[in-house]
């Protein structure tokens, strides 16, 4: 991330240009490398190093925003007429609120030197190990190891500046046996906490544990998903849980706000402090992000609210708004869905009959208010018999309802963070349901 | 802008390069939209930087920035020419590149009305104005409208001699209306979901879909579809508008021909494909009427996937995909056309932006029209559910089996429209789905529709993509088992 007193200074030469009766800049931007492999071999490996630059200015209850990652001094100067004729051309909003004052955040420590200093060269060793591990089981390797630092700043002209840096390193890998598939993936702010070798291990073991994939009817089971499971299902209410989105009747939440909604046993709250999360202690314009409990004992205690929708609603802000202008509102970004005691191992012991799911994909919203979502399930799906897993089974497709699936939940694991790719990653448990409702079958 | 990309290939080593391509993107985009008769967000954008791809001993690296003195142009280079000698501590074997003739060009994407030339203030006047139409329909009670404009301006070279200069613009909008009453969301949208209609063209596409013309009757059916009849359940004959076959191509047979993905280069996120290189002239794809082609050239219609060169240097092409239901071809590329023995690559990677790869991706790929006028196929149909605009849309990582559900339905008996339908879904699997294809529509009914959002690539990527389509119809599929409860 450019140092904050080059933002500053960056910030200054904006603030020269603009006539605006307020302005705003957000520095983002950083340098990301990815390293990918498939077929037991390094095939894609590319860098980015690159920095955005963004404008608000408001007129009189008008507000736009233009975007350059150009730093010139003409560029700069044109960023902010672009803007401010933008603005200009609009009709007057009077919900438009002032901007931020300055404000203190509480500090997050996301950024590790080591993940920072990681080369090609330590990618590439990390994806030898675990290709070295596919095949010596007799699989084929695919994925990714990535390394990134960055960050932003974001200052306007009543004195708000704000400003937050991190790194992140993610290990993903499927590993494919002649007709199953496993897969493992972690993501974390040190690369440290990441073992190519450990997540190519249990790709490996689901891999071989889920070969010769044989036919289960589709229908209604009992079903443990693992964590990388939940979050990709959950992950597609939390947009819903925005005090706009309400507003706007386009979330489930609509006339359900205090009412019982899910099962006893679910609590859910947005805490962008909590030691597994990342991102920045305050929202896009600067509010420092509240600790906001959204579902407590089955019931939807609260919102999360920016501050124009906050006054439109008679409340406070929570410091989850969008960067302005926006439709969206805002939205929860850190979840941490509370879990229980109980292993993935122990729920499967006390399974009769049952589907245990290593991860989903290709998730959509087939109901809105319903919440139904479809989706299949893959890289390694069990039948579970008589507390045991009994053998792969092909993959499924799913129609169900997030509210039905949180109205039947039985056990919860231990909270991890866990990482999918439908969703941004999450602190959530495993869990066991009592009934999920898988649809048809695929040839695979 | 050129002596940019032309010092970046200068920092090239060339007795260690065996290949290098630089290419140079400067583009430019505009968003405006509205929501319930006020301005949802106006915003523009611009970005500059240069990516290097290399080749040495055998293995890619790549690197990017939007720095472009020329102390940051050579340590991009250095960097690039670093990560590719890191990807040969993983070889396994050396990357070949089928030949492609070197090539001077300049190209420009032709339209009518430049899209950066028209106001703001006419923007946000015409989306209020649609806006207020579907808001004067009782029970509307959300309404929104957008437009999008993009201009990118790429300068390619590559170490063997190629520059290729090319401008796309790019224009896109529409609007949708929802109506949420007791336990039901319901959404109309129009011309086209997630959107609305995307196309290479100037303004001149905003009004040809006349979005307040159209606005009160989407609104009227949104609010109709809260007391419609939800959709059935069984094996039904289905009719699908022009919008939604477009996207049953693209899930169903524009990513299965994706040769990166048939080879496994994309397992571990996009996924594979169940056409595997055995499957090549050997599979009946579709029933004898289905015919699709993958074309990249302006002749084939102003489509998201409408270029000139792919980002790899080569020329724009049209290549068979299903000739008479029989699976005839993939889309390639240099590198991947090399692993199957190909001489040539069809042209069909595409990058989203500087700090990207170039990867496979969909041109147009479209059904060629048949015969009749959408009112012609429901009269000729007996018995059957029509299904208008996407809903949801998902399917399986090889491609097998789909669901997807649409905005609209409507059954049809005994040739007339009878009873509006809403929540109405299909699933079914690839190859048989295509195989009961037993009448498409004519060219007076046949759309090039844009799909402006389509994912692929870690890291990620999104792309634009064309689909030539006009209704059809497909016998004994299954309906309905999205609401299976």
């Amino acid at each position: 991330m450019l140092p904050k007193e080059r933002c500053q200074e960056l910030f200054s030469q904006i603030l020269k240009h603009s006539e605006a009766d307020e302005t705003e800049v957000l520095i983002a931007g950083g340098a990301s490398e990815l390293t990918r492999f498939a077929n037991n071999t390094i095939h894609q490996n590319v860098a980015e190093e690159g920095y955005r630059l963004s404008v608000r200015t408001v007129f009189d209850g008008k507000t736009a925003r233009a975007t350059t990652n150009k730093f010139d001094a003409e560029s700069l100067k044109r960023v902010v007429a672009e803007s401010s004729s933008l603005a200009r051309q609009q009709p007057r909003d009077p919900d438009l609120l002032p901007m931020p004052d300055r404000e203190s955040y509480r500090a997050v420590n996301r950024y590790s030197e080591t993940t920072a200093a990681v080369t090609p060269e330590d990618r590439a060793r990390g994806v030898v190990s675990a290709i070295k591990i596919a095949e010596k089981n007799g699989q084929t390797a695919a994925g990714t190891f990535s390394t990134t630092r960055g960050g932003q700043a974001l200052l306007n002209s009543r004195g708000l500046c704000a400003f937050y840096h991190e790194t992140h390193a993610e290990f993903s890998i499927t590993t494919m046996a002649p007709n199953s598939s496993g897969w493992a993936k972690k993501d974390s702010a040190d690369v440290r906490d990441i073992s190519p070798e450990r997540l190519a291990a249990r790709a490996a073991e689901i891999a071989a544990r889920s070969q010769d994939p044989k036919d289960l009817e589709p229908g209604k089971y009992v079903t443990i998903l693992e964590p990388a499971a939940v979050l990709d299902l959950v992950g597609f209410m939390f947009f819903d849980f925005s005090g706009q989105a309400v507003r706007d009747k386009r979330s489930f939440l609509t006339d359900r706000v205090g009412e019982k909604l899910f099962g006893s046993n679910i609590d859910i709250r947005d805490d962008v402090y909590h030691p597994l999360q990342s991102g920045p202690p305050f929202d896009g314009e600067g509010v420092r992000r509240k600790q906001v409990t959204l579902v407590e004992h089955g019931v939807v205690k609260s919102l999360t609210y920016a501050r124009k929708t906050a006054k439109a609603m008679g409340t406070e802000p929570t410091g989850h708004g969008f960067p302005l202008p926006n439709e969206w509102g805002e939205a929860p970004m850190n979840i941490v869905f509370e879990g229980g005691k109980t292993s993935v191992n122990d729920m499967i012991s006390s399974t009769d009959r049952g589907v245990l799911v290593t991860r989903v994909w290709y998730i959509r919203e087939v109901d809105p208010y319903r919440k139904i979502l479809t989706g299949m399930t893959r890289d390694g799906t069990f039948y579970v018999e008589n507390g045991k897993v009994k053998h792969g089974i092909r993959n499924f497709r799913f129609n169900e309802s997030l509210i039905d699936m949180l109205n039947c939940v039985e056990s919860m694991g231990e909270p991890e963070r866990a990482s999918g790719e439908e969703s941004a990653p999450m602190i959530v448990p495993a869990l066991k349901l009592s009934s999920f409702n898988f649809t048809e079958v695929t040839k695979f | 802008m050129r002596d940019y990309a032309e010092k970046a290939l200068s920092y090239l080593d060339r007795r260690e390069v065996q290949y290098g391509d630089v290419r140079l993107l400067d583009s430019r985009e505009r968003n405006v939209s509205t929501k319930n008769g006020l301005m949802g967000s106006v915003s523009s954008d611009e970005t500059q930087g240069l990516g290097i791809r290399v080749l040495i001993q055998g293995c890619w690296g790549f690197a990017s920035t939007d720095n472009l003195s020329p102390q940051s142009l050579e340590q991009t280079a250095r960097r690039a020419m670093q990560i590719a000698r890191a990807s040969a501590l993983a070889k396994k074997s050396d990357i070949v590149l089928v030949p492609e003739p070197k090539t001077e060009a300049n190209w420009s994407s032709p339209f009518q009305i430049d899209p950066f030339s028209t106001s703001v203030e006419d923007n946000l006047d015409l989306l209020l104005r649609a806006d207020k139409e579907m808001r004067s329909v009782e029970g509307i009670t959300l309404a929104e409208g957008a437009v999008h404009f993009r201009r990118s301006h790429e300068i390619f070279l590559s170490t063997e001699g190629s520059v290729i200069e090319q401008t796309r613009v790019v224009t896109g909008g529409g609007i949708a209306a929802h109506c949420f009453a007791g336990d039901e969301i319901q959404k109309r949208s129009y011309p086209n979901s997630f959107g609305g209609q995307y196309q290479l063209k100037g303004y001149e596409l905003i009004n040809e879909i006349r979005l307040v013309e159209n606005a009160r009757r989407i609104a009227e059916e949104a609010v109709a579809l809260q007391r419609a009849d939800l959709c059935p359940q069984g094996k039904r004959t289905v009719i699908l508008d022009g919008s939604q076959v477009g996207l049953q191509i693209h899930e169903s047979i524009g990513h299965p021909i994706e040769l990166d993905r048939v080879l496994g280069m994309e397992a571990n996120y996009a996924g594979m494909s169940f056409l595997t290189l055995e499957k090549l002239r050997n599979l009946r794809y579709g029933s004898d009427i289905v015919n699709v082609v993958a074309d990249a050239r302006l002749e084939h219609g102003p489509g998201l996937g409408t270029f000139a060169f792919d980002d790899e240097g080569v020329a724009a092409q049209c290549t068979d995909i299903i000739r008479n239901g029989q699976f005839t071809g993939y889309l390639t590329s240099r590198e991947t056309a090399a692993a199957i023995g190909e001489n040539r690559s069809n042209g069909a990677m595409r990058a989203d932006g500087w700090n990207r790869i170039p990867l496979i991706r969909m041109t147009n790929v479209s059904l060629l029209p048949g015969k009749g006028t959408l009112d012609e196929l429901i009269a000729s149909t007996d018995d059957g559910i029509y299904m208008e605009t996407n809903r949801s849309w998902s399917i399986d990582d090889r491609r097998y089996h789909f669901q997807f559900g649409c905005e609209l339905g409507w059954e049809i008996k005994n040739g007339k429209k009878v009873r509006m339908l809403k929540n109405p879904s299909y699933s079914g699997i690839t190859t048989e789905f295509w195989n009961s294809c037993d009448a498409i529509c004519g060219p007076e009914a046949w759309t090039l529709w844009g799909t402006p959002n389509c994912g692929k690539g870690q890291p990620s990527q999104t792309m634009g993509t064309g689909h030539g389509a006009s209704p059809s119809r497909f016998r004994n599929v299954t309906v309905g088992i999205a609401y299976a409860s």
